[in-house]
């Protein structure tokens, strides 16, 4: 399955549903939410951590976090 | 006496929302830092005066995006919120949020609003709201949530006066939640109503979701609800995770009530264009490279002539007083004790100003988040967290506060093996002790024609305390074996100006803490130390003169040379020469003498003793009448073995790396053993630190000579 740690700088992706049940809770604390559009805004020299766009603003996050993110 | 009457008011709200600027601007400097009860959680507090004259004290409760915690700080936004015993238990809680992320910022509001507490709800970053294309009706807002809500700027400080009338409103009778936790748990929450003799629904199921860590259950209560959590098979992960989704679909449905989207360009380039070149892997490393250098630059360059122009003056005044005052104890210890050590203190104002200007600034700017996410995979790399940087940049400044720092790292392990290196950053306290040695063997020719080659060396020894700190990580990672689930999860905040206000208030606030705190440890040890190099046992200093002439008869001396040798003389045999002989033997390998072992002994209690320890003793130890600086002693200084001057480079260089490395910090060691909850890490933090710093400087000695 297509996860956030899959995409490329510029692509956008919707959230389908989380791998890791004490991560999500985090997540949807932040506003990643199922159903919403995420854009992957900066990928951090040597490929690590990721930072998107989600409900408006810049979320960074490590790529094995990233790849818990289920797209649609 | 604190007034039972007036009314607390706590600050809650997202991290980056604007709290601080909020609260800076209602309390300005009337505002204290304390602890909360059992944690070593910063509490800051302050007063604010009403429009009509009343005075309300203001309680800022640390960041957090929910009132579910994830670390230490965040956990004492929902014990203050929840206890309605605890002497902090506000009356009114301001939820301030980012109207420009209002869905979000919306979650934590809706949480605390439905504890039952009275909420205003302050609508902040309006402005950047409307350029990202957001109109807010902040009337329908308030119509819907039926709590008062007030747009504020808390950068200009706008709406304030509106946020201040609000509070002077009586409060109408707290509205019922905005979202009804029952239909989650049902029978599992009356029952904890019951046992628990609580009547409020969210209370009831906060015990069950966030038990057991909340205080105010007692041991019988954390059971109950233990038991009730295992008698209903509840699972609370997943509860929880409804809970949010319940409450993010009730904030779009309030949502599609009160924000309107204009169509408008993307008006986040300029963000994300900085953040292209900010994050990029050449330019972005170059850049954090090049204000970490600038910073080192201007504080070596902008705060010397500063720390001259007070340490000229303390000795002017020194020499002053000693020609006012009638010759006795009282003059000496006054010229010899109390101005050095008060001189000792004041002369770092100007380093620790810069230092926090320049933190607060990178914090003030969003661009410490963009270090952080830029540096972790390589922090990563050294058993270390991207969040590390902050405690590891902090602790440039102090490693009390970076200590404290380290709890924003939600690993155990990261955390910990964060805690032992921090303190082998270069913090403020040896920042004299570099300048003065580095101003005494370091040319002061420039590089390239700009730079200092004193700012050089001095930026070489911050990088040798990184480089050690990277190098202990690893091999702590690799000794330590510990499994535990870290998260990054970090919000990158727009780049904004810095608020000017919000850096003085850091400048200030941190000046005060050292000056007070600090201060006290100094200008005691200082005033102990003249008592322990001006006495001695038996009446060895009472007879110095006679004993002297008595021994140099034939050396046929002038009088100033024999005052010299009487004043050295009794620094020999006072208290502090013999405490100072006693380590001998163990630093003579370093290259260091007695009077410098007397420094090593002092400056256990703070590292900034050092030079004060110095200007002492080699202030009793010349019986020169004019009263000179502190560099001009040192370099007076002579080897009485040699002949030389005492502060060769090589006792220079290795004097400069032991207390790069040395553990010489009483404060670090306690707020280590109260972040540790015990006596093993700072023990073993002391003992490898020792070992490091003795063993480089024996090298760099031996190297050097």
């Amino acid at each position: 399955m297509r996860t956030v740690a899959d995409m490329r700088p510029g692509e956008r992706g919707t959230v389908t549903g989380f791998s890791d049940q004490e991560l999500s809770i985090k997540l949807l604390e932040m506003g990643v939410l199922p159903g919403t559009e995420v854009i992957m805004k900066i990928i951090a020299p040597f490929g690590d951590p990721v930072c998107i766009e989600v409900s408006g603003y810049n979320l960074s996050m490590r790529k094995n976090e990233a790849s818990t993110i289920s797209l649609l | 006496m604190p007034d039972s009457h007036k009314v607390k008011v706590a600050l809650v709200g997202n991290p980056n929302a604007g709290k601080s600027s909020l609260f800076n601007y209602l309390t300005g400097l009337n505002q204290k830092i304390g602890n909360f009860p059992g944690v070593t959680v910063d509490k800051r507090t302050g007063q604010a005066q009403l429009p009509n004259g009343q005075v309300i004290d203001l309680l800022d409760l640390p960041g957090t995006y929910s009132i579910y915690p994830r670390s230490m700080d965040e956990q004492v936004v929902v014990d203050t919120l929840l206890n309605e015993n605890a002497a902090d238990y506000p009356d009114v809680v301001i939820v301030i949020v980012d109207a420009s992320n209002l869905k979000r910022n919306l979650l934590l509001f809706t949480e605390v609003h439905d504890l039952g507490i009275p909420v205003i709800l302050a609508l902040n970053m309006m402005d950047v709201a409307s350029q990202k294309g957001l109109d807010i009706n902040a009337t329908a807002l308030s119509r819907v949530l039926e709590v008062p809500v007030v747009s504020i700027n808390a950068r200009t400080g706008a709406g304030l006066d509106r946020l201040k009338n609000a509070l002077t409103i009586p409060l109408g009778p707290v509205t019922p939640p905005l979202y009804d936790v029952l239909a989650l748990a049902p029978e599992a929450i009356e029952e904890t109503k019951k046992q628990l003799e609580l009547d409020h629904n969210y209370k009831a199921y906060q015990y069950l979701i966030n038990s057991p860590t909340l205080p105010s259950l007692n041991g019988d209560g954390e059971s109950i609800a233990k038991h009730i959590i295992q008698k209903h098979d509840l699972e609370v992960r997943v509860i929880q995770a409804h809970e949010t989704l319940e409450r993010y679909s009730m904030i779009d449905g309030i949502l599609a009530k009160v924000l309107s989207r204009k169509p408008t360009q993307e008006q986040r380039q300029f963000s994300n264009k900085l953040d292209r070149v900010l994050t990029h892997k050449l330019w972005g490393y170059l850049i954090f490279f090049l204000v970490l250098f600038l910073m080192f630059q201007s504080i070596f360059a902008w705060a010397e002539p500063m720390m001259d122009f007070i340490d000229l003056t303390f000795s002017a005044l020194s020499d002053f007083v000693g020609s006012v005052l009638p010759d006795g104890i009282l003059n000496r210890l006054i010229t010899e004790g109390i101005l050095p050590g008060i001189g000792g203190i004041v002369v770092f104002i100007p380093q620790i100003a810069f230092l926090f200007a320049f933190i607060a600034i990178l914090e003030e700017s969003g661009y410490m988040a963009r270090a952080v996410f830029l540096m972790d995979k390589i922090m990563r790399k050294f058993g270390l967290n991207g969040k590390s940087v902050v405690p590891l940049i902090s602790g440039v400044a102090c490693a009390i506060p970076a200590v404290m720092a380290t709890r924003n790292i939600d690993n155990w392990k990261d955390r910990i093996v964060t805690i032992m290196v921090t303190p082998l950053m270069s913090c403020s306290a040896r920042l004299p002790v570099y300048t003065i040695l580095i101003a005494l063997v370091v040319p002061s020719t420039s590089v390239l024609g700009f730079f200092s080659l004193q700012g050089v060396a001095l930026m070489g020894m911050y990088l040798l305390g990184f480089i050690a700190a990277l190098l202990s990580a690893y091999v702590m990672k690799l000794i330590m074996k510990m499994k535990e689930r870290s998260f990054f999860l970090m919000e990158l905040p727009i780049y904004r100006m810095p608020r000017w206000k919000n850096v003085g208030i850091t400048i200030v606030e941190k000046v005060k803490t050292f000056v007070f705190e600090a201060g006290k440890v100094i200008l005691a040890i200082s005033i102990v130390l003249w008592v322990l190099a001006s006495y001695g046992p038996g009446d060895a200093l009472t007879n110095a003169e006679e004993t002297v002439k008595k021994e140099s008869t034939h050396l046929n001396l002038s009088e100033e040379e024999m005052n010299d040798r009487v004043a050295s003389y009794k620094l020999e045999h006072s208290y502090a020469g013999y405490l100072g002989k006693v380590t001998e033997p163990v630093i003579a390998p370093l290259g260091y003498d007695w009077k410098i072992g007397i420094a090593l002994i002092t400056s256990f209690a703070a590292r900034e003793v050092f030079v004060g320890t110095i200007a002492t003793i080699y202030s009793v130890g010349s019986a020169g009448e004019d009263n000179t600086t502190i560099r001009q002693r040192l370099e007076k200084e002579k080897n009485p073995k040699t002949g030389g001057p005492m502060f060769t480079p090589a006792v220079a260089f290795s004097l400069l790396v032991f207390y790069a490395f040395a553990m010489q910090c009483m404060s670090t060691i306690a707020i280590v053993y109260r972040e540790t909850k015990g006596w093993k890490w700072p023990a073993i933090q002391l003992i490898y630190m020792s070992a490091l710093a003795y063993l480089s400087a024996l090298a760099v000695y031996n190297l050097l000579s």
